[in-house]
């Protein structure tokens, strides 16, 4: 995948990712009333809009495409999720200025969530998006280093593993955010921000589907040169995981 | 409820721009809400900023001017600015000396100044420096902070740091004298009514005709207890020593006390609670160097008061002594 296929698959995305927080505005919203102040939905969707709009005279080019997203988020969203999203979106873009590759994918996505847990000072356990980003991340990158699996199949794992991780935040006292206020009141509750970022990796998937899926089963059932594989298929798996990471 | 209000929406934008109408020697930097300094960036000096929600006027760009901020950022009220307007007015106070950030302990303003502090560098390459204030003893944590909320001691800060930057000094120099303000200084507030945000244009919160807030915060957030209503020396009494007790401030000391309005509170009171509070504090030999009295941090139209004392040393004084002329504050030589 080159760099302008990149391009083109960060684009799709942040188109489907878009989408998705327009159709899921009310579910975020109704999660965050319960534990928090009732405005995610309306800010993820606003901030998405904003970052498709930012994308359209933005370069081809897969780390500015990443970083236009970030500052989208961070000026449209507002609150503390516009910093968490946008900022560590921003960040992490940093890490695809060689293009997208299975490892600089990897980067991205650890230094999104590295971010993340400095930016809100959270960890696991705290009933935040870090409980649907940790998982994610560690297990995309035990995928593909340990298990030598490809972008995709790794991908799809980590979108497996956030979604226990958003499973994870509802029977657990929050000690972050201002759901943290609440105390044991907010047991019982899933975690907004979790949830939204399950919402982004899950379309990112499927963005990543239609670009690498007919790669990866040709690869895997054809026996062909692992090497002239590997590099579309990172390419493109990268591409999106930089998209989603950035996105979640 | 009566407001002198146009479009709830509109507050903001509209009280900005008649701000800078009232003040030539302010700007405002076009399509955003921030004011700064008409000549920003000012050449060869470090730029001190500040930001947060509004609705605590003068706070925060009532103390743009000499010897204090170049420039300070308005979010909606109880907002914190986002970051991309923060970064913009670090970018337009920055005179080749770098940019010092004063940020209030609360969560939304210390991740938006971070991932401003963070486009700034990657953007203009701008030097930054910040601290994080906290001055309030009444609780560890609260609806919008880890830790403690930032709150009327940020004036002296803005004070010292803005002194050390007219003097020449480096953004580690500033640094160092915002932190040591920052351990030195402790706050306590309480509420006699609620503030009214325009949005909602009713009460936060409610409290009783005979009830008071002990501990409150400068966004109606609660506070550590609900009591029945005392006289104002009892009132003093136990905010005074709440803050002393927390500063471990010893006998002999010098120190620097506000006795704040929270925005609806007569300046005749906010005199009556100072009497007091100088009475105790000479009670324990403690040595009041600068006393004010007036309306720095509000909290919209609550009726209520903060009381805060800054333990000084040699150089503080120096610098709360410094000149200074903004719409908030003055202070003139000698």
């Amino acid at each position: 995948m080159d760099r302008e296929a990149q391009a083109e698959a960060i684009r799709e995305a942040t188109a489907a990712m878009a989408d998705r927080m327009a159709a899921e505005k009310s579910v975020l919203t109704d999660l965050d009333s319960a534990i928090g102040d009732a405005d995610h939905g309306a800010n993820m969707n606003r901030g998405f809009q904003a970052a498709l709009e930012r994308l359209e005279d933005a370069d081809d080019d897969p780390a500015t495409l990443v970083k236009t997203v970030g500052v989208a988020l961070v000026s449209e969203v507002g609150g503390a999720a516009g910093p968490l999203y946008g900022g560590s979106l921003m960040k992490a873009s940093g890490e695809l200025e060689e293009g997208v590759t299975a490892e600089s994918s990897v980067a991205f996505a650890e230094r999104y969530l590295e971010t993340v847990e400095e930016r809100g000072k959270a960890s696991v356990g705290d009933k935040t998006m870090v409980d649907a980003i940790t998982p994610a991340v560690h297990t995309y990158k035990k995928s593909i280093e340990v298990d030598d699996c490809d972008p995709l199949e790794a991908l799809g794992k980590a979108v497996d593993a956030a979604e226990r991780g958003v499973a994870f935040t509802t029977p657990i006292r929050a000690k972050k955010g201002r759901a943290s206020y609440l105390g044991w009141r907010s047991v019982g509750h899933q975690d907004p921000g979790a949830t939204s970022t399950l919402y982004l990796l899950e379309e990112l998937l499927e963005v990543a589907r239609e670009h690498l899926d007919g790669d990866v089963e040709t690869d895997a059932e054809a026996d062909v040169d692992p090497e002239e594989l590997a590099e579309p298929a990172a390419g493109g798996e990268v591409d999106e995981s930089a998209n989603s990471d950035g996105g979640s | 409820m009566k407001k002198l209000i146009n479009e709830p929406d509109a507050a903001v934008d509209e009280m900005l721009e008649g701000m800078v109408a009232a003040h030539p020697e302010l700007r405002r930097l076009e399509g955003t809400e921030v004011v700064v300094r008409a000549d920003a960036p000012v050449e060869g000096k470090v730029g001190i900023v500040s930001g947060g929600g509004s609705g605590h006027e003068p706070t925060h760009a009532g103390y743009i001017g000499d010897g204090m901020l170049d420039g300070a950022a308005a979010g909606e009220v109880f907002t914190s600015p986002t970051a991309d307007q923060l970064s913009e007015m670090i970018q337009a106070c920055d005179g080749g000396e770098g940019v010092f950030c004063v940020v209030k302990n609360y969560e939304g303003d210390v991740m938006n100044f971070e991932t401003a502090i963070e486009m700034a560098e990657m953007e203009a390459d701008t030097d930054v420096g910040y601290v994080v204030v906290d001055d309030d003893v009444a609780v560890e944590d609260s609806l919008y902070t880890s830790g403690r909320r930032g709150v009327a001691g940020t004036i002296f800060v803005h004070k010292a740091a803005g002194a050390m930057a007219h003097r020449g000094a480096d953004l580690a120099e500033i640094e160092r004298v915002a932190e040591k303000v920052t351990d030195r200084v402790g706050t306590m507030g309480t509420a006699l009514t609620s503030c009214v945000t325009p949005e909602k244009g009713e009460a936060t919160f409610d409290l009783g005709e005979d009830e008071i807030e002990l501990g409150i915060g400068i966004h109606g957030e609660p506070g550590t207890e609900r009591t029945e209503i005392m006289s104002a020396d009892e009132i003093t009494d136990h905010l005074a020593e709440a803050v002393l007790e927390d500063l471990g401030v010893e006998s002999g000391a010098e120190v620097a006390t506000i006795v704040n309005g929270m925005g609806g509170t007569p300046l005749m009171e906010l005199y009556v609670v100072n009497r007091r509070l100088q009475a105790l504090l000479e009670d324990r030999g403690l040595e009041t160097w600068n006393a004010r009295v007036g309306d720095y941090m509000t909290s919209l139209d609550m009726m209520g008061c903060s009381i805060t004392v800054l333990e000084l040393d040699d150089e503080l004084k120096e610098l709360l002594a410094y000149p200074a002329e903004t719409p908030g504050l003055t202070v003139t030589e000698g």
